[in-house]
């Protein structure tokens, strides 16, 4: 009897699953932004000054209002110290998972991952020559980083390129020797620089959200936000692409166009990280596969939803950064490797 | 309709296809035999435009397929390739559900319409793969998963289907189950099939025409008993073959004769 019924009704299996696609992407991402604004709230009472609870969440709602009864010294930490910091956090977590994301559909390579591919350290070394040659100039910063990580991945892809199309292990090999490479220049241009700034060159190079300005946060979201927004535009082609380029273009995809708007888009956002933030690693090796085991691979709620995660992710891993050995601090780039080079080991020998 | 004119195909000095015509008629299956060699995917891969023609053309509707837009093409014209190469875990609806891009909005972005998914459906049932829709792909069967490759094809609901060695590694059920899909595709909806093989006895059986081809040239092409003689396919393969009809069904059938067998 039942299977009688579901033969005479097959159509609304379809149907209804496949809203549920869109339900499903909805209500995850839904989930995920409440508890990026819970953890939001919840991060920015902790630090090396402990913020009274109730006045400090009436004051972020509220935005300031004075009537809270916050110290206006508590104030400053809060609005002029840890707010931004938490927001830039946010802004990078997702920048990097949302372009690890797509790189993954893209070379069709889990492993694929801005830092491990040698794209950040192209934006390191974009945003150095920026600091050399245009210090006064905020926005060439970003600028530099973009070109930096863009010629990183076009020389990655090109390397990577063999008869047989981009296989994973070429793939990781043209990463590694990239990244070797640009560490190499890096070395080489930190000692262009002048003493005292090379202490907080390196720890900006593990990743580190302290030292931003305010045109630099303003920046990094903005890119952070237009970079996911034209990467979810084209998840219905990552989508197809993730299947093969062959497939893809037979499919209707047309796939030179795609690898170049997602590269760019993707440089645009490591780079305004790395430019902020220094090479915050395995973000995006992390969020989008712990989203994928959850929530499937449509890119159309992978992406989205690993953006999300990332900030969740790097606004943890960066209060503990900032708390665990409190007042000193870690740089953030060294608890989210804690937690992915591991990962990294694991996808690894499962065989990719 | 689709139509190949003097088409020469060139991978730097080597000449794949040379000077090769061939026409599509609605609901025909045209079979491309031949030794590993001939041209025969070369020539598949330039009807849709896959790889560019150094001279001649492909002609779609007497317009050039170079001309028409990826998307465009994409909606009259789908490729059954060999199974898909997964890295990442996905649903048969969900790689069903890429045939559907080609008729997407502009932007390529949102989700399927009422329509794209009412065509899955109907798709599904007719490959039966609908108990299997919410099951990964690389947990099925082989014969499970190039079933799937029909079914996304068959989405697209594109006029002429091209199908590289579609039943290289499915069992002899699987294979005229899938030939039998491709025919009632055909027959149903007028559509056309440009069918890439090496089983030899297959085409004959669900082929109309069967085209034979030889370092890129045209041998012979005609019904299935105008091209399948000794004496053609012992020009092509260099073999001596046995032809007789198949009992049950009349068409012709082959048997190698291999001279250390003798």
């Amino acid at each position: 009897m039942t299977s009688t019924a579901a033969v005479k009704a097959p159509g609304r299996v379809v149907t209804l699953d496949a809203r549920l696609t869109f339900r499903r992407m909805f209500i995850a991402c839904l989930l995920l932004l409440v508890a990026l604004l819970l953890i939001i709230f919840g991060t920015s009472l902790l630090g090396s000054e402990q913020l009274p609870t109730r006045a400090t969440i009436c004051a972020l709602v509220t935005y300031g209002d004075h009537s809270c009864g916050l110290r206006p010294d508590h104030e400053a930490i809060l609005f002029d110290i840890r707010l931004p910091r938490i927001i830039l956090a946010a802004s990078v977590g997702a920048s990097l998972a949302a372009a690890g994301a797509s790189y993954q559909a893209l070379l069709r390579n889990p492993l694929a991952e801005p830092y491990l591919l040698g794209i950040s350290n192209g934006a390191a070394v974009g945003t150095m020559l920026a600091l050399v040659y245009f210090a006064g100039n905020e926005w060439s910063r970003p600028m530099m980083a973009f070109f930096g990580a863009l010629l990183a991945t076009l020389v990655v892809y090109r390397l990577a390129l063999g008869r047989a199309g981009v296989t994973p292990e070429r793939l990781i090999l043209a990463g590694v020797i990239v990244t070797t490479f640009l560490s190499s220049v890096i070395v080489f241009v930190t000692t262009l620089m002048d003493a005292t700034r090379i202490r907080s060159f390196t720890f900006w190079l593990l990743g580190d959200l302290s030292g931003t300005t305010s045109s630099m946060l303003a920046i990094t979201v903005a890119f952070a936000l237009l970079g996911t927004a034209v990467l979810v535009v084209n998840a219905r082609s990552l989508n197809l692409l993730m299947l093969g380029e062959r497939d893809a273009f037979d499919l209707g995809v047309e796939v030179g166009r795609v690898r170049l708007v997602v590269f760019i888009a993707a440089s645009f956002l490591v780079g305004s990280s790395v430019a902020s933030s220094g090479s915050v690693g395995y973000v995006g090796l992390v969020v989008p596969h712990l989203v994928r085991l959850s929530l499937g691979s449509d890119n159309r709620i992978t992406i989205p939803a690993a953006a999300l995660a990332g900030a969740i992710f790097v606004v943890v891993a960066d209060t503990l950064a900032r708390t665990v050995i409190a007042p000193r601090e870690l740089p953030v780039g060294a608890i989210t490797a804690l937690v992915g080079a591991p990962l990294f080991i694991y996808l690894l020998r499962r065989g990719i | 309709m689709l139509e190949a004119r003097n088409l020469t195909i060139k991978y730097g000095l080597r000449v794949a296809v040379a000077g090769l015509s061939l026409k599509l008629q609605p609901g025909e299956i045209i079979a491309i035999i031949g030794p590993n060699g001939a041209g025969k995917s070369s020539l598949l891969r330039a009807l849709n435009a896959s790889v560019q023609a150094a001279a001649g053309d492909v002609l779609l509707d007497d317009r050039s397929v170079a001309t028409y837009s990826r998307r465009n093409l994409s909606r009259r014209i789908a490729v059954v390739a060999q199974e898909a190469d997964l890295r990442f875990p996905i649903t048969v609806l969900e790689f069903v559900l890429g045939g559907r891009y080609a008729w997407s909005s502009n932007s390529a972005w949102g989700w399927e319409t009422v329509r794209d998914l009412e065509v899955v459906q109907q798709v599904l049932h007719e490959t039966e793969l609908e108990e299997l829709s919410h099951r990964f792909l690389n947990e099925l069967s082989g014969g499970e998963r190039q079933r799937a490759v029909l079914a996304r094809a068959l989405a697209t609901e594109a006029g002429v289907l091209l199908l590289d060695e579609p039943t290289a590694n499915l069992d002899l059920a699987h294979q005229a189950a899938l030939l039998m899909l491709v025919r009632s595709r055909c027959d149903t909806r007028a559509a056309s099939a440009v069918v890439v093989t090496h089983d030899i006895n297959l085409a004959a059986e669900f082929a109309n025409r069967i085209i034979l081809m030889k370092e890129g040239r045209l041998i012979a092409s005609g019904a299935p008993e105008e091209v399948l003689t000794p004496l053609l396919l012992r020009e092509a393969f260099g073999v001596t073959v046995l032809v007789d009809a198949h009992p049950v069904t009349g068409v012709p059938r082959i048997t190698p004769v291999h001279e250390m067998l003798r």
